[in-house]
């Protein structure tokens, strides 16, 4: 499918904002939805909606069978081993917390250590600064090249025999730097160290084999690669999953419940309490279904296209500083910028003014922006719906915001 | 594409704020000191407020941030110069039902400060506009844990 016809399948696209037709280049934070997971989601409700793994009756058959069957979409998405590898929880934050809070908390001990980088979103670098507090643990952070990329050489002199977990971003949302995950996971493997990959913004972009980057655990969230909100999926290695206590008691998970001891449901159960997240994970099977008809590969191309278009855009204008690495080859499709002189908030609302969504602020990796030595950036980010002509509009948008800001007053 | 809607929000006194800041700077002879941030922006606030026998004194700030809450900053601490606490106090929530679009006080002289008024309508930029003063009306309403 080209752009253009993909483009078609979402009809939130087709829409006026300021006058002006839409511009969606905010994906990094939330994807656009297809029609096809709209429909996905309205068909449960309309007409398989019950709750699973209960029912004797028909409804509850159909929904477990949508709701187990979205995992098996999502084992064959990631190439999980097993279905029983892959827990859907709410989404990035909520896995990379259920890492922290069970392997975490019956692995490290005191003096141990735990290495995330500077790079990280908030959602990497808090569950393991509690446990670090918690445990009396040290939090390492791996430098970052002057281009925002990783090298393997630091990485190797931060892990050390007291490494007991390495917690690493697979692309970055600020810089689209791509981090080289398989052979991290070698190194930290060599230390006898786990290894956690936050995949929120690969999972969309990117072919994921879980099997042959050999992590142990990686985090994804269905809202940034065209499902509903509310639903992730943690993958875990069996063997490793199996030693892990639940973090959240009660529902679903239970097998037997006895007045002061109670039983677990096996894997991958055992970490979904309550209620599950039934319609999104159909709502997720169903994007799962409509990204692999495209094809990862053609996404990952277009993506990398997009964005080097863009760079050779964006450079064009004077005075604008894009952040991460410069060769488009190294990075994922999305572009952190600013404008001399323009504050990114005002960049932001210029653009809005003009139809055209990106996102200003610090974007969750506030470390990261101190590295950067900005308070904020604004960043365009794309997805498949994007095309040529948006990127743009984009640069026109930009004219606009440094002319007016410029000639004001 | 079209800048006229966003004369709206960028008035020329806004921008002449933004541009040439009026307070700008650190009180040596503070006794009021807030430091304020928006999280989810990441914009930030250093407010030094001299405040005598109830009446503020001086006020300056320094920060970091979009042309909005520089703009509102300033304005806001020439204002407050002068006023009573309870004088500064009210402006605050003056300025809060302006933000919200509300009909407020003819009889108040906001001066420079109407040039915000446009702000009401860019619902995701009235956070930046209120940052200033937020941290002022925390620094004259509780003294005891705002004063360093």
């Amino acid at each position: 499918m080209l752009s253009k016809e993909i483009r078609n399948h979402f009809p939130i696209l087709d829409q006026k904002i300021n006058g002006h037709p839409l511009v969606y280049l905010d994906s990094a934070a939330t994807s656009q939805k297809p029609r096809q997971v709209i429909e996905a989601l309205s068909n449960y409700y309309n007409l398989d909606n019950s709750n699973v793994h209960r029912g004797v009756h028909t409804l509850g058959n159909r929904a477990t069978e949508g709701y187990e069957g979205a995992r098996e979409k999502v084992r064959k998405f990631i190439n999980a081993k097993s279905t029983e590898e892959v827990i859907f929880l709410r989404g990035t934050t909520t896995a990379l917390n259920t890492v922290a809070q069970s392997y975490g908390r019956a692995n490290v001990g005191e003096g141990d250590e735990i290495i995330i980088t500077y790079m990280e979103h908030h959602s990497n670098i808090i569950p393991w600064q509690q446990l670090a507090k918690e445990k009396g643990a040290v939090l390492k952070y791996v430098d970052l090249e002057e281009d925002g990329t990783l090298s393997l050489d630091k990485v190797r002199e931060v892990i050390t025999e007291r490494t007991k977990i390495v917690s690493i971003m697979y692309v970055s949302n600020v810089l689209g730097t791509m981090n080289p995950i398989k052979e991290i996971t070698e190194i930290a493997h060599a230390h006898g160290a786990v290894m956690v990959v936050d995949g929120a913004q690969a999972a969309p972009h990117l072919k994921i084999d879980v099997q042959q980057l050999d992590c142990d655990f990686f985090a994804f969230s269905g809202h940034k690669m065209c499902g509903p909100t509310g639903i992730g999926v943690l993958y875990g290695k069996k063997a490793l999953l199996n030693n892990m206590e639940p973090v959240e008691f009660g529902g679903e998970m239970i097998d037997f419940v006895g007045l002061y001891e109670s039983t677990w449901k096996e894997l991958p159960w055992k970490f979904e309490g309550g209620t599950p997240i039934i319609a999104g994970a159909v709502g997720l099977g169903a994007a799962i279904d409509f990204l692999e008809e495209i094809g990862l590969d053609h996404i990952e191309r277009h993506e990398h296209e997009l964005a080097g278009y863009a760079m050779e855009r964006m450079s064009e204008i004077d005075g604008l500083t894009i952040y991460g690495p410069l060769d488009p080859e190294k990075r994922a499709g999305l572009v952190t910028f600013n404008l001399d002189g323009v504050h990114p908030h005002d960049v932001a609302t210029v653009l809005d003014m003009n139809g055209i969504a990106v996102r200003a602020g610090h974007h969750c990796a506030q470390p990261l922006m101190k590295w950067l030595d900005v308070s904020s950036t604004a960043r365009a980010s794309f997805y498949i719906y994007n095309t040529e002509a948006d990127v743009d509009r984009l640069v026109d948008g930009l004219r606009i915001a440094k002319e007016y800001f410029n000639d004001v007053n | 594409m079209s800048t006229n809607n966003l004369d709206q929000l960028y008035r020329s006194v806004i921008m002449d704020h933004y541009k040439n800041p009026r307070n700008k700077g650190v009180l040596a002879d503070n006794n009021i000191t807030i430091d304020m941030n928006n999280p989810t922006c990441g914009d930030v606030i250093h407010l030094t407020l001299q405040v005598e026998n109830d009446i503020v004194q001086n006020a300056k700030f320094e920060g970091e941030g979009c042309s909005i809450s520089m703009a509102s900053a300033s304005m806001m601490t020439q204002i407050v110069k002068g006023k009573n606490v309870n004088e500064a106090a009210k402006l605050a929530h003056v300025f809060s039902d302006l933000m919200l679009g509300k009909d407020i006080d003819d009889s108040i002289d906001l001066g420079d400060i109407e040039a915000l008024a446009g702000v009401a309508k860019f619902p995701a930029r009235i956070k930046c506009a209120t940052l200033a003063w937020k941290a002022m009306e925390k620094g004259v309403g509780n003294d005891s844990d705002a004063t360093d």
